[in-house]
This record gives structure tokens, sequence and C-alpha cells, in this order.
């Protein structure tokens, strides 16, 4: 398995200048940034009335999910914490601007400025303890809670993240769900290796129907529905349950054809003794 | 740093700081760009600005003649005063200068256009 890069280094390491270089050169990372970019958007669901909106971009890089944005006509600042990918976005002169921050130490805006947010292959950085004074659990609610008052209260986010393992994703929803937000995972392709993308959907203004997901479908088919024939089956092929009339029954019967000697059956068979005895 | 984006911007993630806005703003170098001017946007953008942070930016930026000290009534209408609210808070980039917390003095610098907001181990 190809190792994970936020194994190898810090984010504001690993992202130097010759890795930024790649996110503005590099035809293969930049397609499938500017694909996920548009799924994210897509799952932000904003009402089609080509309004522009204000978007915070996490994790924004060298600014290719905001150029994204960008052709929506919506307007966004970004916060990273690489120097040199934000260096790249500058040079490339995006219509955004973008702030050097680390989405652990809480997000700097005052409360109900962003109509959404996006983040593209980010989130999973929160979840490794990069310095000696991390804690992921404690910086994931400080992220959380900071996004959750910046957001107005009909927003949503959306992370394109990469986890590591089911803990990863648990971790990273219950700690968003105890800053307030709600909503879930949304998994595209989950049957291919490749393509699957994983999509965390948050809302701040209530609960609401989760988006679908791409390439789902097939697992749909493969459920097997809940049928009442199964239950009626299942009674057909197993016995009465114990000590109940019909089990007893069927007992006696079970004796008289060995022989031995039996109590014949009347109304009293199976009754329960009073409190008498 | 856009001026749109200082008014927004705060020092809240600084442990004990409660409000951490507005920033106090120093500019050394600026740079004018040229944005193409959309009142709908504006006028949309307008309900979320704080304008004594809006005013305070317009002075810092030498345009405070520009900028009423206090809120109108009716922007919406007012197209030249859209205008100068386009021209204040897109199309002035701060390329140099610095953002001061004003609970707890710290200094974010501003280098290159990108305001440095990261903190220090015991500011978290």
């Amino acid at each position: 398995m190809a190792r994970r890069p936020e194994h190898s280094a810090p984010p504001e390491i690993f992202y130097n200048d010759n890795e930024a270089k790649k996110y503005s050169t590099n035809t293969r990372i930049i397609e499938i940034q500017v694909e996920m970019a548009e799924r994210a958007l897509e799952l932000l669901a904003f009402p089609d009335d080509d309004e522009s909106r204000f978007i915070l971009d996490i994790g924004c890089g060298s600014g290719l999910s905001g150029s994204v944005l960008e052709d929506s006509e919506h307007m966004w600042i970004g916060i990273d914490i690489s120097k040199s990918m934000l260096d790249i976005a500058v040079e490339r002169e995006v219509a955004g601007d973008v702030i050097l921050g680390d989405m652990g130490e809480g997000m700097p805006f005052r409360p109900g400025t962003f109509d959404g947010a996006i983040s593209i292959s980010a989130l999973q950085w929160l979840c490794n303890a990069d310095k000696s004074y991390h804690n992921p659990h404690k910086r994931l609610l400080k992220f959380f809670t900071t996004l959750f008052s910046c957001l107005t209260r009909t927003a949503r986010a959306v992370f394109q993240f990469y986890p590591e393992n089911s803990d990863q994703i648990e971790m990273v929803t219950s700690q968003a769900m105890k800053a307030g937000f709600y909503g879930g995972l949304v998994v595209d392709y989950p049957n291919s290796a490749k393509a699957k993308k994983y999509y965390l959907v948050l809302m701040t203004g209530g609960a609401a129907e989760l988006p679908k997901a791409l390439g789902a479908s097939a697992e749909e088919e493969r459920r097997v529905n809940y049928i009442k024939k199964r239950d009626a089956c299942r009674d057909a092929r197993g016995k009465a349950p114990k000590k109940s009339r019909d089990w007893i029954l069927a007992k006696k019967e079970r004796r008289r054809r060995q022989g031995l000697e039996t109590r014949p059956d009347t109304k009293y068979t199976a009754r329960k003794r009073t409190g008498k005895f | 740093m856009k001026l749109s984006t200082y008014n927004f911007l705060t020092s809240m993630a600084i442990k004990g700081v409660k409000v951490g806005f507005p920033l106090k703003l120093t500019i050394s170098k600026k740079e004018l760009v040229e944005t193409e001017f959309n009142p709908t946007f504006v006028e949309r953008l307008l309900p979320k600005l704080d304008w004594s942070a809006v005013y305070g930016a317009a002075q810092v930026a030498e345009l405070a003649e520009d900028i009423p000290a206090v809120q109108p009534e009716s922007i919406a209408d007012n197209e030249e005063l859209l205008q100068k609210l386009h021209h204040l808070l897109f199309e002035i980039d701060v390329l140099e200068g610095q953002l001061e917390c004003p609970e707890t003095g710290r200094i974010f610098p501003i280098t290159d256009g990108i305001p440095n907001m990261l903190l220090n181990e015991d500011e978290v």
C-alpha cells in the first residue's frame, strides 16, 4: 500500500516548494483535485438561483478548488498551513484571499461569515499529532466548533478526506456532532478501490436528508429486504417453544409411541399450578 | 489580503480572547487591483459587514472621506457609495503590514499579501 503523506511529515513541512510545484504543474493531480472540488460544490447543494455566495475553503493549498468556486461565480477565502502552497496560489492570482493558519487552532473568522465551506483532502491531517502538545480529539473539536460559529445557520460544510481506518471516521464524525453539526458520510463509488471517495457532509441548520452517493446503487440491490415470509418459514421448521402446551403434548406423544406410561391429555395438561404450592 | 477579508478576521483563536475584533490594521505596502464591479454582490455582503471595521479600514487606507462614519440607512440604491465600497473592499490588496489583536496586542504579520494567523504552543 502506498505510504500516506500524513505519516511522513507535518503538513507545513510536507507541502514544501517542491511538493507545492506539483499542484500547479502535474495535470493528473490538478484533474483529480478539480473533480473532487466540483463534487464538493455539488454536495453543498446551494439553491439553484445563480447567486454568488461566500465560501470558506479549508486547506485551499494552491487554490485549485478555489478556481472551481470562481467558475461558479462564488467568492471565497482560503486557509492553509503551508506557506509554499499559498505562495503558488498568490502567484496564480486566484480571486480569493488566502490566509496562513492551522485548522486545529480554530477558524479566525467572525460568527456567521460564510454561506458554506469546502475542504479537499485536508481533514485527515488533523487526525495526527504532529507536535508533542497536539491532541487530535481536542484539535478536531476546536476546529469544528469554531467552524460551526463562522457559518450561517443554513450552511453546509463538505469535506473530502482520506480516512485511514474506520476509527478515524468515527473520531471525526463524533467530534463534528459534538460541535453541533448534523449530517454524515457520503461514500461515492463504494465498490471501487480507486474511485471510492469519502465526503463528510455537515449541516448547521438541523437534520436534513443526505445527498445520494454516486455509483452506490449496486449495493442497494444486493441488500435483501426483510420479509415476513422468512419469519413464517422459521416457525414451520422449528419446534414449539419449551414449556408451552404444544411442546408438552408433543413430548407425551413421543412417550406413548415408546410404550411408556403416560397420563391422558386433558384440559388441565400444561396448566400452571396455582399459588397454593 | 483584500480589505473585505480584513472585515471578517478575528483573533478569537487565541486562548482567553473573547471577541478579538476588530483587529488593528497597519499597512506598509499596498497595491491596487482592478476587479469587476458587481453591485448585487456588494449588496449581499452588506448585512455581514461590520461598519465600524469598514470605516476603520477606510481610515487606514486613506479613503476615509469616501465612507461615512455611520452606516447610512439605504445603501442599496446608492450606486456611488456601492462603487466606493467595492473599491475599498475588493480593489485594495494589502501586501505588507500587520494585524494586532485588540485584547492581547499579539501581532499577526502580513507578508506577500498573506496574513499569518498561526499561533504558538502557549496561545492555543
